[in-house]
């Protein structure tokens, strides 16, 4: 079907230029040139010399950047292992025919990722504060063997961590999960329970399947996020907290690039953790391709 | 059969109501900390008890820190949160106007270069954020708009994923043949992308015009790096500064949180509904 051109040629790029000229200048240009700043040491953002692959040599020999790593590793595996699950869980509850208060539920768990990671650091370091903080005296009463004063925010940062990204995203992964919930064809659950399916094999054999391909999605939205986590521990604990449990590879990029001034060295830890980034992002495409044909 | 699907049901409604307790369990103590005196903050978790109606010492409860956060000169609580709003509203509508319009463009015009713009758009989307942090301050810096608004706001104008939402919603929402129609009656593209295309991805419009806002209000690491001066700071730099300065002074802090968080809360609670179904739209549609 092919029609004449009824708008003038330059309509389209009169809408598109706005876009176009930004993009240019604050995404395409800083994401070039980032690969040249990678290769210099700078001294604030005036002075730098050019250094060739030193700060991706020094970057792999850096201790305090495998403890990053490290650090946002396992976070990482609490936002997969233990708050995905749990969104899924709240996500198949909400889902039951004829629940009442769905929409109450709904807007009660999805609240607490509107607040900023920054409120919710300051929020959380009264919630977790060892003597005077909400966790512990709640933990006290229900728990009485729950030792007194336990220290979240000196050694135990990662499950502090863990446990407030899990308030505020829980909610939030689930919104995906129920939307995904919504689109699981009803007839073959019924069917399903009519053939003496019990909810186990139901969920594993009807419901995952349909929605495997968003799970996939969140799964990897949410790897992406946690990969980038600076603010919840940096101002939860000021700073990398004791002995730099707290510390983050995008808080390592921080301290380098904006508090020591070595734009190019915060420029090559920028690109190690998108290349990692982006290759689990072609990775998962790729096994989404293959589970669909 | 019947009394163990009651049973399931029960057991539903009761894990429900927990997490949801647990979910606004630090909202309460939030929202109760901000309000209660130096002396009876620590004399209980949430309201302070007495022998005042309700069981609550009333005299355990005072404004003095919401008083303080806007009266301390040394706090500008009332400059940042005027930035914040300043902030986040400009950056909000302009980015949703640029993201439209380049949605638009991408949707509704067949014009060369459009397989490569759409495929800049696709694969910007893959490119995370903190690897521009770095070149990002050294261009703000040699613009010479380090420690401004312009620093601050024209950066985020851009956003590739709000020109993805767009598209798809303009392909979905805005047919052509009455786009056409109302060329053949002479209407102007100018006009035509006001007066019909924006009216009808009106849902979308709604909820990218919310996700922005929120995301700006929430900002923390781009003015952080961007501004230096104090009486530009939005809410989210200035509550990490009194945090640092005033850490024990746990009722300001409390305070100072209640007030940042107020008002993303009560655009969400208004627009909800649009807010949830542009969110989802991507994910489980494409």
């Amino acid at each position: 079907m092919s029609r004449a051109r009824i708008y003038p040629l330059w309509a389209p790029w009169l809408f598109l230029a706005p876009f176009v000229v930004l993009f240019g200048v604050f995404m395409a240009y800083p994401l070039i040139s980032s690969i040249g700043l990678s290769l210099q040491q700078t001294y604030g953002p005036g002075t730098s010399v050019s250094v060739g692959l030193k700060n991706y040599a020094d970057l792999i020999r850096d201790p305090l950047f495998w403890i990053a790593v490290r650090n946002t590793a396992l976070y990482t595996a609490g936002s997969l292992f233990v708050q995905l699950p749990i969104a899924l869980g709240l996500a198949l509850l909400l889902n039951r025919p004829r629940l009442r208060g769905r929409a109450w539920f709904r807007l009660i768990f999805f609240s607490p990722s509107l607040v900023g990671l920054v409120f919710v650091a300051t929020l959380f370091g009264l919630i977790l504060h060892e003597r005077e903080g909400l966790l512990n005296a709640a933990l006290a009463r229900v728990w009485p063997a729950f030792p007194r004063e336990f220290p979240w925010l000196q050694r135990f940062v990662m499950p502090a961590l863990i446990l407030a990204s899990l308030w505020m995203y829980a909610g939030f992964n689930m919104i995906y999960f129920l939307a995904a919930l919504q689109t699981v064809d009803q007839t073959l659950v019924e069917a399903a329970r009519v053939d003496g399916a019990g909810p186990w094999h139901v969920f594993r054999h009807v419901t995952w399947p349909a929605i495997a391909p968003v799970s996939g999605f969140v799964a990897l939205l949410s790897v992406i996020g946690s990969m980038q986590l600076f603010e919840l521990p940096y101002i939860l604990l000021g700073g990398p907290g004791p002995e730099s449990r707290g510390l983050t590879i995008v808080m390592y990029l921080y301290q380098n690039g904006f508090e020591t001034g070595d734009l190019g060295y915060a420029a090559a830890i920028g690109w190690v953790l998108a290349l990692f980034l982006i290759g689990l992002a072609l990775v998962q495409r790729a096994l989404q391709r293959e589970a669909l044909s | 059969m019947k009394t163990r699907s009651q049973l399931a049901s029960a057991a539903t409604y009761l894990i429900l109501a927990g997490a949801a307790l647990l979910t606004l369990a630090p909202f309460a103590y939030l929202v109760c900390g901000a309000f209660k005196t130096r002396d009876a903050f620590f004399a209980a978790h949430f309201l302070p008890r007495g022998s005042g109606p309700l069981g609550i010492d009333w005299n355990g409860l005072t404004l003095e820190h919401l008083a303080r956060l806007f009266t301390d000169p040394s706090l500008r609580f009332g400059v940042s949160l005027l930035n914040s709003v300043f902030y986040a509203s400009v950056s909000s509508v302009l980015a949703t106007l640029c993201a439209a319009m380049g949605g638009y463009a991408l949707a509704r015009f067949a014009f060369r270069g459009r397989g490569f713009v759409t495929a800049l758009v696709l694969g910007a989307l893959i490119v995370p954020a903190p690897l521009l942090l770095a070149p990002t301050y050294a261009l703000i810096h040699r613009l010479g708009l380090l420690d401004t608004f312009a620093g601050l706001i024209v950066p985020g104008l851009a956003p590739a994923f709000g020109v993805y939402l767009f598209r798809q919603a303009i392909r979905n929402a805005v047919p052509t043949d009455l786009l056409e129609a109302a060329r053949m009656d002479g209407c102007g593209e100018v006009r035509l992308f006001f007066e019909i295309v924006l009216p009808l991805c009106r849902p979308m419009l709604g909820a990218f015009l919310l996700i922005t806002f929120i995301g700006a209000w929430n900002n923390f690491i781009g003015p952080q790096i961007i501004l230096q001066s104090p009486e530009r700071f939005p809410l989210a730099v200035a509550i990490a500064q009194v945090k640092g300065v005033y850490g024990t002074d746990y009722g300001l802090l409390m305070a100072g949180t209640l007030v940042s968080i107020v008002p993303v809360m009560a655009l969400f609670i208004g627009l909800q509904r649009e807010f949830i179904a542009g969110l989802t739209s991507g994910a489980v549609k494409g």
